[in-house]
C-alpha cells in the first residue's frame, strides 16, 4: 500500500455495523490506515504522518484512538483488568504471580488485605495458589504492578481454571455479559472471568466439563455469527446438570432487555470487555473502570 | 519464565477427574488423542516426518553424510539424535543452549532407536577406519501440548522408515537407495495422577502428573528402553499393567509410523 488510500476491505462481510461504530475493517500487520484526526492507539505506530499497523485485527476509529481489536494473541495487560495469577514465588514482601503475560507480576503485600510481617507471607498464599487481582499500574519499564484490594477479588478457593485466548474474552462474556449468563445458568456453575484468559469455574464435574467445551467452541468458533445460539443449543442439548434444579419448560427465557444483537461476526464495542460477568466476583463497577488503551 | 507452577486448583481438579475415570478433554484413562504421520515432509531432507498427537507438533528430519567412523568403533556408521525444543512451541521454552528437557528427549529418542537397532549400524561403514554414513536425526519440536516423547520418538521412526541413502550425491555409489530399518520401536509414555495411570498425557496433565513412565517396545514384543521422569512412584505392579499397555497402543503406532 503506502499511497494513503486507507484500508482495503478483506472479503465478504468484514464492514459488518455495530449499532454505535463504524464499519470494522480487518487489517494486517504493515497496512496503512488512516487516522481520521485520533491518535494513534493499541496496535499501530506512526511513521512520520503516516500510520500503520503493527498486528492483525479489526482497526476501529473511536474518539481520541485508532486501535486495533486483536484476533489472537497473548495477554498484554491494562490498568483495571481483572486477572487470574497463580502465585509462582513467595519473597519478602511480595509474591510473584504469573499472569500469562510477558513476564511475572509482583503483588505486594500492601496490595492484599493482610498485613503479614516480612517472612510471613506463605501464611497466606503458597505457591501454586491462585487469586483474582486487578492490574494496578504498569510503569514504563513493562512492570505489572498487580492489587488484591477491590471488591470480589482474592484467593480462589475450590473450582478449578480453564482457560481461552485472551483475545476471545470478549466473546466469553458477550454483550453485557450475555454469554457468561447463559452459559452460568445453563451450567449451573459460578465463573470469574479474567482478562488474561484465565477462567475460574465452580461447579459440578460435569458443570465444569460444559462450560469446559463451551470455551471450545468459542475458541474455535467465535468470529462467526451466531455464536450465542450455537452455545444454548449445545448447552440445552447436553441437559441440565444435576444442580440447577427444575427449569421452566419449553426453551429457555432470553433476556430481551438489551437490544438486538449486534452482528457477532464483528467485534463488539470497545467497552464490551468488561462488561459485567456473571460472577460475584467481578462486579460491574469494578471492571467498568478499565475503559480506554492502556497507553492512555 | 523457564517453568510455570500450574495452579493447585487446576492439578487438583485433573486428579479429581482421573480417579472417577474422566479427563479434562473427555478422553479415557487408556485413550489417545488423533495420531497422525505425515512421512516425506521435507523435501530437502534425506528422510523427514511430521507428527501430530493431538495439538502436539513434532518435525524430524534425517540427514545421510559421509563422515569417519569413531577410532573405538571403526566397523560402525555414527547415529546422532538431535532435540531442538524452540521457544515458538511453548511459553516454557526458552532461546539458548538446550535445556534439560531437550537433552531428556534426545537421549531417550536415541536410546530406542539404538537399543532396538533400528539400523544396523555396521551397514553404515562404508570403508573401515576411514568413510562411513553418519545419521543425523534432529527433531523440532513445533507445538508442545504434552507427551512430547512419544510424538518425537513417532516422528523419528517415521523419517527413519521413509529415509534415502543420497550414495550419488557422495559418490560411494551409482544410486540412492532406501535406509534399511530392522526394527519399529515406538514409546509409550504414561502418567500417574492419584491412582490413575493415564497414557498420552497432555501438557495439563504432564504438570499435575506424579510420576512419568515412558515404555519403549518394538515389533518382536521387546521393551527395548524405559525413561523414567518426574516426582513420583510405580509399583512393580503398576510397571508391569503399563508394559503391556504400551503393548497395545504399540503396534497402532508402529503401523502409522510405517505408513502400512
Amino acid at each position: 500500500m503506502g499511497n494513503g488510500q486507507g484500508p482495503r476491505h478483506r472479503g465478504r462481510d468484514r464492514g459488518a455495523r455495530s449499532p454505535q461504530s463504524e464499519p470494522k475493517v480487518l487489517v494486517l500487520p504493515g497496512d496503512e490506515i488512516p487516522d481520521r484526526g485520533l491518535q494513534p492507539g493499541f496496535g499501530t505506530y506512526r511513521v512520520g504522518r503516516r500510520l500503520f499497523v503493527s498486528i492483525m485485527g479489526y482497526a476501529t476509529w473511536r474518539d481520541p484512538f485508532v486501535r486495533v481489536v486483536p484476533f489472537a494473541g497473548r495477554y498484554i495487560p491494562k490498568p483495571n483488568d481483572v486477572i487470574v495469577g497463580v502465585v509462582q514465588d513467595v519473597q519478602k514482601t511480595f509474591y510473584l504471580l504469573d499472569i500469562d503475560a510477558s513476564r511475572w507480576a509482583p503483588l505486594h503485600t500492601s496490595g492484599t488485605p493482610w498485613e503479614p510481617g516480612p517472612g510471613e507471607l506463605d501464611q497466606y498464599l503458597r505457591i501454586g495458589d491462585a487469586v483474582l487481582v486487578a492490574v494496578e499500574n504498569l510503569d514504563p519499564t513493562g512492570k505489572i504492578g498487580v492489587t488484591m484490594k477491590g471488591e470480589g477479588l482474592g484467593k480462589l478457593s475450590g473450582g478449578t481454571l480453564a482457560t481461552i485466548s485472551p483475545a476471545k474474552i470478549p466473546r466469553v462474556i458477550g454483550k453485557a455479559g450475555s454469554m457468561i449468563h447463559t452459559i452460568t445458568r445453563l451450567t449451573g456453575t459460578r465463573v470469574a472471568v479474567g482478562q488474561n484468559g484465565r477462567i475460574w469455574v465452580e461447579g459440578t464435574p460435569d458443570g465444569i466439563h460444559r462450560v469446559r467445551e463451551c470455551l471450545r467452541i468459542i475458541e474455535e468458533e467465535g468470529q462467526w455469527p451466531g455464536l450465542t445460539e450455537r452455545i444454548e443449543g449445545f448447552l440445552q442439548m447436553t441437559g441440565p446438570t444435576d444442580d440447577t434444579g427444575p427449569r421452566p419448560p419449553g426453551p429457555e427465557p432470553v433476556d430481551r432487555t438489551q437490544p438486538e444483537r449486534f452482528d457477532e461476526g464483528a467485534p463488539p464495542p470497545d467497552d464490551d470487555p468488561r462488561a459485567p460477568s456473571a460472577s460475584p466476583h467481578i462486579p460491574p463497577d469494578e471492571t467498568n473502570e478499565g475503559e480506554g488503551p492502556w497507553e492512555a | 519464565m523457564s517453568e510455570v507452577v500450574a495452579a493447585e486448583i487446576q492439578t487438583t481438579h485433573i486428579i479429581d477427574l482421573a480417579r472417577s475415570g474422566h479427563r479434562l478433554d473427555g478422553r479415557g484413562i487408556d485413550e489417545w488423542r488423533p495420531v497422525k504421520v505425515e512421512p516425506g515432509y521435507i523435501k530437502s531432507a534425506d528422510g523427514s516426518a511430521l507428527v501430530h498427537i493431538g495439538h502436539t507438533t513434532v518435525l524430524c528430519g534425517v540427514k545421510l553424510e559421509i563422515g569417519k567412523p569413531f577410532p573405538d568403533t571403526p566397523n560402525a556408521g555414527v547415529l546422532t539424535t538431535n532435540a531442538e525444543l524452540i521457544a515458538l512451541s511453548s511459553p516454557t521454552f526458552e532461546p539458548g543452549p538446550p535445556q534439560p528437557e531437550a537433552i531428556e528427549l534426545s537421549r531417550v529418542v536415541d536410546r530406542s532407536i539404538r537399543a532396538a537397532e533400528t539400523i544396523d549400524l555396521t551397514k553404515l561403514c562404508v570403508t573401515p577406519a576411514e568413510k562411513c554414513w553418519t545419521c543425523f536425526v534432529d527433531i523440532h519440536c513445533l507445538d508442545h501440548a504434552g507427551n512430547l516423547i512419544d510424538a518425537a520418538q513417532l516422528a523419528a521412526l517415521g523419517a527413519l522408515t521413509h529415509a534415502t541413502m543420497p550414495a550419488k550425491r557422495f559418490g560411494v555409489g551409482e544410486h540412492d537407495f532406501p535406509l534399511e530399518v530392522n526394527h519399529f520401536p515406538v514409546e509409550c509414555t504414561f502418567v500417574r495422577l492419584g491412582d490413575k495411570i493415564v497414557a498420552d498425557p497432555t501438557f495439563e496433565e504432564e504438570a499435575a502428573g506424579q510420576g512419568r513412565l515412558t515404555v519403549a517396545t518394538d515389533e518382536a514384543r521387546n521393551v527395548v528402553a524405559m525413561q523414567k521422569g518426574k516426582i513420583g512412584a510405580f509399583s512393580p505392579d503398576e510397571v508391569v499393567e503399563t508394559v503391556e499397555r504400551a503393548f497395545r497402543h504399540g503396534d497402532r503406532l508402529r503401523s502409522l509410523a510405517r505408513g502400512t
